[in-house]
């Protein structure tokens, strides 16, 4: 039986080791990928393993070293960061799936490179997930930012240039400038950075100072994506589709708000974040995201730009989960990680198999196509659903508990948002299977002519998400009872 | 021997030079360069482990009882630097070898390395000396020989900045020596110990105020502090690749230590801030220097010269450290000392892997090195990495201290500043990364990966960004007790 303490350290290694194999075999295309399943399965394993202990209240931590006299690189895994880890872990065997099938099925060079980047990045956010302190975190996330920088400008052309430009920009900025500050102010306030349950702050500041430093950590984290700082995300589109997948699902937007709900739960603490003054606001202003950004969805006919958009609102919902400040919201909050994980990477791996088999990536030019690719379009169906927050699929649960979330604050103008912006997403989202289903063809002379289903590997791994979808209408426990030991610890 | 340390230190390289200048053969000389660096590097550390164990070490030289003699002290503040320095100058011989050979016509090489020991045994004088005068002479051996030094660059603009460098260092050098004349009149005594007893009864008087003001300027001008600082991005744009890689890691912050020593050790912090309040000054100067001259660093478009900017903004953050004058901002400064030391050698070493293969640091003769170069340009990508200040480097330990000590005396717009100089730090680093990875190489031009005896002494300085950037307690506990030694916490 190995020491739990050490399987953190496991967790952390085994993406590092996959992406040394990927480098080893890069010659090799098939012992290379093979490798990376391999890799992630285990990987998978081992967080797994973790789950169970978790449960009976054990929380493995590993201690690597003291950067600085006080400032531990350190581990801890507890139940938000263990949920977001199994949703990463997860999710990278999947994307690999899929990469398989789309890098090959679109002959993009460099694919070594592609697959050497992802592993590092996953390596990124299993330590970004199981940080025990805001310094560890922070170096993470950073960790994360860089090695996706290559993912993202991955065609090397000017247009990827640009978009790396804003990428990094934006990500940099928004953590070097207002993250780092707050980490920085919270280490002289309150003498330590580590994540506590019920918080580290109260009591250390004025109420308007603690306020700014939760404004510098709502804005600071700009994989968050709250606006204005959400450019990013739709720059960073032109990257192939597996790392679109990366970005919105697995690791980049995921890591984002999980920093928010752990800062907010963890630093702040629910009952200190309720007396804030600048969290009804801040709340307010994610809400504007949450319509701003599906307005933008709703105009945008480039199918991933108009899934970039959805995740920027969608991105929202889980900011102002934990906002709301309340047992609810911090619940529907980390769910909807979960939830919207596996929706979000279901409709872009469909948007990446219409590019790969149809090459079509703009809305109105793909009525007819869901008879020839049926799986692709009605995974979209369903993953759309999720997101929406429609049975049967599991995005239901989490906008429910969100929903009363505002109503336990009190907020009956924030539940009309959601209650707004899925009506939004029910047209924008939607629009797409219905008119790839129920159109006819438009009418140029060779389409349609040849046009099959996606690769056998991409086709697989759309369909292990979709039905995970509709699998956590039907079974959320697993989520539920991990955001319920994030609270009722928490409360404590 | 161990007792003699202290001026072994200074003696082995002062013989070295003129050997290696005598044997005037090219392998040779470079072979008395690396015995002799070697042997600096492993007195200084000898020394630091020394100080850091048992405190204050005095050596008097040739037995003369101070303050009648010439004596040297070791405490952590300039054992620190002389590890900074030794540590440089041994990374910077074996990468020499090559460079030099490639950059400097042969019957010279020997000349070379002896101004080249030289300014290294200069540097470690400067800072191992307790006796002000003392002080004047190694800076002078240092600072000629390093004219010398930059003047050998194959660029025809290397003799006219060496030569402006020439005037500016000259009009700095005699600063200093009208400052620390007039503190002699005052005192009669040159120690800086016995300086430091008798200044205050002599304070009140106009003379004292009127030397600080002389030495402020002059040590500033030395340490390249905006806007004294227009001698410096020639001299390192059109030096020899290793000479830039070591002066820029060395001079500037031997430089910086001549403050820490005259204003906190000499003149007593009280004095310099509560009474001179120097910080009004210098504070001022650090910020607008940090976001001007990153603003000035990004339209270069040579990249030495880009790099000569960013290391005038890398001045600003000691500086500032220095001028917050508290525990945490002199850690701060004395820390980036260092750190500013391995990220900068790393950067222009990796630069003189370029000029090697290319011929050439201009940004448009760099398209597609990142294919062509790869270990080279990742060697930039880390050490860029690590001035702009991410963690696990040694640039994010510096920022972390710095924007500590600023926010614990309530100055956050200045803590705002800090971190804008990250930001404007990534916009230059970038620049060269967009050039060197998103553009195509020439496959004509056949350009290959420098060779090993380059690459090897670049990697070992980014290895230490790395190291010294995941494991920093050793040199913040070196800082801090650097940093209460001179404001007199201790003792």
């Amino acid at each position: 039986m190995i020491d739990t303490n050490l399987v953190v350290g496991i967790c952390l290694l085994l993406p590092l080791l996959g992406a040394f194999l990927v480098l080893i075999f890069g010659s090799r295309p098939n012992v290379r990928e093979t490798s990376t399943l391999l890799i992630g399965g285990l990987t998978f394993w081992h967080v797994w393993g973790l789950l169970h202990h978790v449960r009976e209240g054990v929380r493995p931590r590993l201690e690597l070293l003291e950067i600085v006299p006080g400032l531990q690189l350190a581990f801890e895994v507890e139940p938000l960061g263990l949920l977001f880890a199994l949703v990463a872990s997860f999710l990278w065997i999947v994307t690999t799936l899929y990469a398989i099938g789309y890098m090959r099925g679109h002959h993009e060079e460099n694919q070594t490179r592609f697959f050497f980047f992802f592993a590092i990045a996953i390596a990124g956010a299993m330590g970004v997930a199981f940080s025990a302190n805001l310094f560890t975190l922070f170096a993470f996330y950073e960790v994360l930012t860089l090695c996706t920088f290559p993912l993202v400008t991955h065609h090397q052309t000017d247009e990827a240039r640009k978009a790396g430009r804003v990428y990094l920009g934006i990500l940099l900025t928004t953590s070097v400038v207002f993250q780092l500050l707050a980490i920085i102010w919270i280490w002289q306030l309150a003498g330590t950075v580590n994540f506590t349950e019920g918080g580290i702050l109260a009591g250390t500041g004025s109420n308007g100072v603690l306020s700014v430093i939760l404004v510098l950590f709502v804005f600071g984290v700009g994989k968050a994506a709250i606006m204005p700082f959400h450019r990013w995300l739709p720059a960073a589109m032109v990257a192939p589709t597996p790392v679109s997948a990366l970005l919105h699902a697995v690791a980049v937007v995921k890591a984002g708000v999980f920093t928010v709900l752990k800062v907010a739960v963890y630093v702040f603490g629910i009952d200190l974040l309720s007396t804030l003054a600048a969290t009804t606001w801040l709340a307010w202003i994610a809400a504007a995201t949450i319509i701003l950004g599906s307005l933008i969805a709703f105009q945008k006919d480039n199918l991933k730009a108009r899934l970039a958009y959805s995740t920027i609102s969608q991105l929202s919902y889980i900011v102002l989960g934990a906002l709301l400040a309340n047992e609810w919201g911090v619940i529907g909050g980390g769910m909807h990680i979960a939830m919207h994980a596996f929706g979000k990477i279901t409709l872009f791996f469909a948007a990446g198999a219409v590019l790969v088999a149809a090459h079509e990536k703009d809305i109105s030019r793909m009525h007819g196509l869901g008879r020839t690719m049926p799986i692709t379009f009605g995974a979209f169906f369903l993953g759309s659903l999720s997101i929406i927050g429609l049975p049967p699929a599991g995005g239901s649960w989490s906008k429910w508990f969100l929903g009363m979330g505002t109503l336990e604050a009190g907020q009956v103008g924030l539940l009309a948002v959601l209650m707004l912006s899925s009506l939004l997403g029910l047209y924008y989202l939607l629009e797409v299977p219905v008119k790839a289903f129920f159109f006819r063809p438009t009418n140029d002379a060779d389409r349609g002519k040849g046009i099959k289903e996606a690769p056998l590997p991409s086709l697989i791994a759309i369909g292990i998400t979709a039905l995970a979808t509709v699998g956590f209408f039907f079974w959320p426990d697993l989520w539920h009872e991990l955001m319920t030991m994030v609270v009722s610890g928490a409360a404590q | 021997m161990t007792h003699h340390l202290p001026v072994l230190l200074v003696v082995v390289p002062l013989v070295a030079a003129p050997i290696a200048a005598l044997v005037n053969r090219p392998r040779i000389s470079w072979a008395v360069a690396v015995v002799a660096t070697l042997w600096t590097l492993y007195a200084a550390l000898g020394l630091l482990s020394e100080t850091m164990a048992v405190g204050a070490i005095h050596y008097e030289l040739g037995g003369w009882v101070a303050p009648y003699g010439i004596e040297y002290v070791v405490d952590p503040v300039n054992a620190w630097v002389m590890v900074i320095v030794a540590l440089i100058g041994a990374l910077v011989t074996p990468y020499a070898r090559r460079s030099v050979e490639h950059e400097i016509s042969e019957d010279r090489i020997p000349l070379f390395y002896a101004a080249f020991i030289l300014c290294l045994t200069g540097l470690l004088g400067i800072a191992i000396t307790g006796d002000v005068f003392n002080v004047f002479v190694f800076l002078e051996i240092s600072s000629l020989s390093a004219y010398a030094l930059i003047a050998l660059g194959n660029d025809r603009r290397a003799l006219m900045a060496s030569f402006r460098y020439l005037i500016m260092g000259s009009v700095g050098a005699t600063f200093i020596v009208i400052g620390i004349g007039l503190m002699y009149v005052m005192t009669g005594t040159l120690n800086m110990a016995d300086l430091a007893n008798r200044l205050p009864e002599v304070a009140s008087s106009r003379t004292i105020p009127v030397a600080f003001t002389f030495l402020t300027v002059g040590i500033t001008l030395k340490l390249a502090l905006f806007p004294l600082h227009a001698w410096l991005p020639n001299a390192y744009a059109y030096a020899p690749s290793a000479v830039t890689a070591f002066i820029a890691s060395t001079a500037t912050k031997v430089a910086v230590y001549l403050l820490l020593r005259f204003f906190f050790t000499v003149f007593g912090a009280a004095f310099s801030f509560d009474i001179m309040q120097l910080d009004l000054i210098l504070i001022p100067l650090a910020l607008i220097g940090i976001v001007t001259m990153s603003l000035v660093a990004i339209y270069q478009k040579n990249v030495k010269r880009l790099l000569a900017y960013s290391s005038i903004a890398q001045i600003g953050y000691m500086v500032l450290g220095i001028s917050l004058a508290s525990v945490l901002g002199l850690t701060a400064g004395i820390l980036h000392l260092f750190n500013h030391a391995l990220m900068k050698g790393a950067l222009f070493m990796s630069m003189g892997c370029v000029m090697y293969r290319v011929g050439s640091v201009r940004l448009e003769r760099m398209s597609g090195l990142g294919r062509s170069m790869p270990w080279t340009m990742a060697a930039f990508v880390v050490g860029g990495l690590s001035l702009i200040g991410v963690p696990l480097t040694v640039g994010f330990i510096s920022k972390w201290y710095l924007v500590q000590a600023a926010l614990e005396q309530g100055m956050w717009p200045v803590a705002c500043v800090v971190l804008i100089g990250s930001l404007l730090a990534l916009m230059y680093i970038w620049k060269v990364v967009e050039v060197a990875y998103f553009r195509e190489c020439d496959p004509e031009l056949g350009i290959s990966e420098a060779p090993f005896s380059l690459l090897a002494p670049t990697w070992v300085l980014v290895l230490c960004n790395l190291y010294f950037g995941i494991n920093a307690s050793g040199g913040v506990d070196i800082a801090t007790r650097a940093a209460e030694v001179l404001l007199g916490v201790l003792s």
